[in-house]
């Protein structure tokens, strides 16, 4: 039985190898990279917009609000990164209707690669938002003796991401597999139809959790406005 | 028995008992949290999306658990390294 499309190969040389991963997702890129040019390149402001830029409206409506509420006040910094991954691991789930076709995200190799995209996002942003020495001092935080098990904590929550993706898209597949060999005719849609709400919570998930690493350590390094606010706030209640 | 049955056995019986007790727990704490937040957005409708959102996320924690013994269940049937090495052998 195979437990990942990555044991697929089409074309290997030396170390390079092209599999059903690989392919995938340079399709699923494809597919969204063209879909939102096509759509981008006639934006309109009136009253009757196309169908198109409506969906897109609607989804870049979506993801501000959910960033927002979070609590990262510019959403529109974050959503260029947290966006795409939201829509890259939705598409590649719910791509599983058509036949034949095998999610790349129920490969490790591509919720590696995701997990390690946040792994290096969170310091990016971080260190965007309040310089390098701001961002390193979070991690002395609440004292020095918490430096080792922030530092784990950074480690075993991207490999938390990694495994948790994998894990719910491959056991999707494996029980539609299994369902197939045992009652070929009704269950196996019922299990698929499943795999679709699984397949959209897992990647609601992922990038909501991208969203709050981010938020942790754009607000962990700020530590002079935080007082300044709680001061704000503090007057704010005195005063009303 | 030989090494290469005591292998299998083990590695059968363990996987079995990684997904069973490791579905178990997982599935009593998620019944347990989605129960109170049930509870709580019945108290208080307006906090709805908070309490949804906050849900999802810790049913994703919770539940990563169990997904980690599903993978650890998958390695010891199919991808099992302490049979390859006697099997090599």
């Amino acid at each position: 039985m195979k437990l990942s499309p990555d044991e697929t190969i089409f074309w290997q040389h030396g170390f390079i190898t092209i599999n059903l991963t690989i392919v995938t997702t340079w399709a699923i890129m494809l597919v969204l990279v063209v879909g939102s040019v096509l759509i981008t390149r006639k934006l309109k402001t009136g009253i009757h917009i196309s169908r198109g830029q409506c969906i897109l409206e609607m989804m870049v409506t979506f993801m501000n609000n959910q960033i927002k509420e979070i609590g990262l006040e510019k959403p529109e910094q974050y959503i260029g990164f947290i966006g795409t991954l939201f829509l890259f691991i939705a598409v590649a789930n719910l791509c599983i209707i058509f036949p034949w076709y095998e999610a790349p995200t129920g490969s490790l190799s591509t919720t590696t690669a995701l997990a390690i995209c946040v792994f290096m996002a969170v310091p990016f942003f971080g260190i965007v938002k309040s310089g390098i020495g701001g961002y390193l001092k979070s991690y002395l935080k609440p004292t020095f003796i918490m430096l080792p098990f922030n530092l784990i904590s950074e480690v075993s929550r991207t490999l938390a991401l990694a495994v948790r993706l994998f894990g719910n898209i491959m056991s999707g597949g494996m029980i539609i597999a299994i369902l197939l060999s045992i009652t070929p005719f009704i269950f196996p849609i019922v299990m698929n139809a499943l795999g679709l709400l699984t397949g959209t919570v897992q990647a609601y998930i992922f990038s909501i959790l991208a969203t709050v690493y981010i938020a942790a350590a754009v607000h962990d390094s700020k530590p002079s406005d935080k007082k300044l606010q709680v001061q704000t706030n503090n007057k704010e209640y005195k005063n009303g | 028995m030989d090494n290469v049955t005591l292998i299998a056995v083990a590695s059968i019986v363990t996987a079995g008992l990684t997904t069973g007790i490791g579905c178990m727990f997982p599935a009593l704490s998620e019944g347990k949290s989605v129960s109170t937040a049930l509870s709580s957005i019945a108290q208080q409708p307006d906090a709805a999306p908070t309490i949804t959102r906050t849900l999802f996320v810790g049913l994703a924690m919770i539940e990563s658990t169990a997904i980690y013994c599903f993978v650890v269940s998958m390695i010891l049937i199919f991808a099992n390294p302490f049979w390859t090495h006697i099997i090599a052998k």
